[in-house]
């Protein structure tokens, strides 16, 4: 049960984080259109980094 | 945690770590080294080609150069030429003309020269025949005067002013 | 064409020994109730202990099973069990199990007693004919043993591995006779030159990605094609066994470790640039980072991805039958159907991403090992 709840505040700080860098990068695009690549590249591995932690978490919980 | 490590397997770590070493290695062998290699050739005979087009070019523009170059050359040249022959020409006209001009003046001077004497001569004959003329006039005056003293002295008078005067 | 005739050979006489050895067969048994290799599933309980199953490695290929004169028949192949054990090594085949997966089936090979629980082999303590669980379900008088068995997961290594040879074998041998590759290596070629330009060259920089290129090529489509394999109705999960990608993990951590240079261990250990004070908390952050959470991060994420996506397009088409009560069987197929077709277009695209981020987070590792910093 506790685990539960765990995971579920792990995915809501995860999905928090996730919409930021997700929007944040739109943001960057819609004002830069020509770095789209640099910004989506960087984009992934952020997102990458965020959700090996996430992960790790949710697994270190089960 | 506990279910993770519950679900590793190290009978399946070995086996997989073994075949991904073995992929690995005849991958990068018989794979990755020929297409890589065979892919730089590519990009570095692309490079080269384009280097060898732009060269080329830059060769074109300076073989046209330079024939427009000679061209010109060429051009000045004949024109040099054709002046240096219309300067000679003219001068060759000038020398003819001022030779001729120079003839021409001689034949009048020498002419002007001959004149002049033919001239001198003629005066001093005219002197020579007026002086006769004159004496002879004269003769005859004194003759047909000289019968009166009167007449002789102021004849004599007259012809002493004259010669004073002369 | 040398290579490339080499590389059937050795597929055809890879898949010859692997079948008949195994000699394609069906196999048949009594249904046992807790079974649940393959057995019907109805309730939300069986899909669930289904899905997890099946996103575990197996010792046995089933491609389908069926149930006729109420016994159960599975189709498929068996696979060569091999176990390092006690008394050292044992062979036999996984069909000796009968495709019972909860402890039942007793097998005896050298005086030693083997039951198969969840996908793992257990060898019996001595003295002991049956296996006893706690309540956790775990064996109480029975002990793991090492298991080198050809497992549904090691016949998916060995089939993708042959593949990927076979294919880029073939891309390289067509430079020899021409500039441009025709046919399916042309598709193959830009993809090769995707991840050389777009994954190892801007990461690792362009004096050192050389080196590197060939094992993030070999990472970059080994998981991509073992993602989409995933996604076949062979079900293989290969990427979503924990053993295949701390491997893979460990490979890269190995790799950026041993090619680390001055700088980088500089770095690391006796930071330049803070207060004496703190370069040793810095130096255990670092360690820890380099050397635990990275290839950690690298393994759970590529196996947390990949069986989530088992998982997901598994339970949408069980809402065909937990859903069918409520539902009727045509809503809860229809629904089924949809969800699970626009899932598994997500699941394609994860498994490039999936493999693009390993690939790239290795490059990035191996970049950051690598880099040489102007000195300040």
């Amino acid at each position: 049960m506790y685990n539960l709840i765990g995971a579920g505040l792990i995915v809501i700080g995860a999905g928090i984080g996730l919409g930021q860098i997700g929007g944040k990068a739109m943001e960057g695009i819609a004002r830069q259109p020509e770095a789209t690549g640099k910004i989506q590249t960087a984009m992934i591995i952020i997102a990458a980094l965020l959700e090996g932690l996430a992960f790790g978490a949710l697994f270190l919980g089960k | 945690m506990e279910t993770l490590l519950n679900d590793f397997s190290p009978g399946l770590f070995v086996v997989s770590t073994i075949l991904l070493l073995a992929l690995i290695g005849l991958m990068v062998k018989f794979a990755w080294k020929p297409i890589l290699n065979s892919l730089e050739e590519r990009e570095s005979g692309i490079e080269d080609a384009l280097a060898a087009a732009e060269n080329a070019r830059k060769e074109m523009q300076n073989l046209t150069a330079d024939n427009e170059r000679l061209a010109k050359e060429a051009r000045a040249e004949r024109d040099a030429m054709m002046k240096e022959a219309r300067d000679i020409r003219d001068k060759m006209i000038a020398e003819a003309k001022d030779d001729a001009k120079e003839v021409t003046t001689k034949l009048i001077e020498t002419a002007q020269a001959s004149i002049q004497q033919e001239k001198q001569a003629a005066l001093a004959e005219i002197k020579k025949n007026v002086a006769e003329l004159s004496i002879g006039i004269a003769e005859s005056v004194i003759k047909k005067e000289l019968s009166n003293k009167k007449d002789q002295l102021e004849l004599v008078e007259g012809i002493l002013k004259d010669v004073t005067l002369n | 064409m040398k290579i490339a005739q080499k590389t059937i050979k050795f597929l055809l006489i890879a898949a010859i020994t692997l079948f008949t050895s195994a000699s394609f067969a069906s196999g048949s048994d009594k249904k046992h109730d807790n079974q649940n290799d393959g057995g019907r599933v109805n309730t939300k309980e069986e899909v669930e202990a289904y899905i997890l199953h099946h996103i575990k490695d197996s010792h046995d290929f089933s491609l389908f099973s069926y149930t006729s004169n109420g016994e159960r028949k599975h189709v498929g192949f068996p696979l060569p069990v091999i176990l390092w054990t006690s008394e050292g090594l044992v062979t036999f085949m996984s069909s000796e199990f009968h495709h019972n997966d909860d402890g039942h089936v007793i097998v005896e090979k050298n005086g030693l007693k083997f039951a198969k629980v969840h996908s793992k082999i257990y060898e019996l303590d001595n003295g002991a004919s049956s296996i006893n669980f706690d309540e956790t379900h775990h064996p109480t008088n029975a002990h793991k043993t090492l298991d080198f068995s050809i497992t549904k997961s090691v016949v998916g290594i060995l089939l993708i591995g042959l593949l990927l040879l076979f294919w880029f074998s073939r891309l390289a041998k067509q430079y020899k006779t021409k500039k441009i590759p025709t046919g399916f290596a042309r598709v193959l070629e830009p993809l090769v030159i995707y991840v050389r330009d777009e994954i190892a060259r801007p990461n690792i920089g362009d004096k050192h990605y050389r080196r590197f290129t060939g094992y993030l090529l070999t990472v970059f489509f080994f998981i991509w094609v073992l993602n989409l394999a995933g996604l076949t109705p062979l079900g293989f999960n290969v990427t979503g066994q924990l053993a295949v990608t701390g491997c893979l993990a460990i490979f890269t951590l190995i790799i950026y470790t041993v090619s680390g240079n001055k700088d980088y261990w500089m770095h690391m250990i006796w930071m330049p640039g803070v207060p004496v004070l703190i370069r040793p908390v810095l130096a255990i952050i670092e360690l820890a980072g380099a050397l635990l959470i990275k290839p950690f991060s690298l393994l759970v994420r590529l196996f947390a991805n990949i069986s989530a996506g088992h998982i997901v397009v598994m339970s949408l088409i069980a809402i065909m039958f937990t859903l069918k009560e409520s539902l009727g069987v045509v809503g809860a197929t229809g629904l089924s159907l949809v969800l699970s077709f626009f899932i598994t277009l997500i699941e394609v695209l994860v498994a490039f991403l999936q493999a693009y981020i390993f690939t790239m987070l290795s490059a990035l590792f191996i970049g950051m090992a690598v880099a040489e910093h102007e000195h300040h």
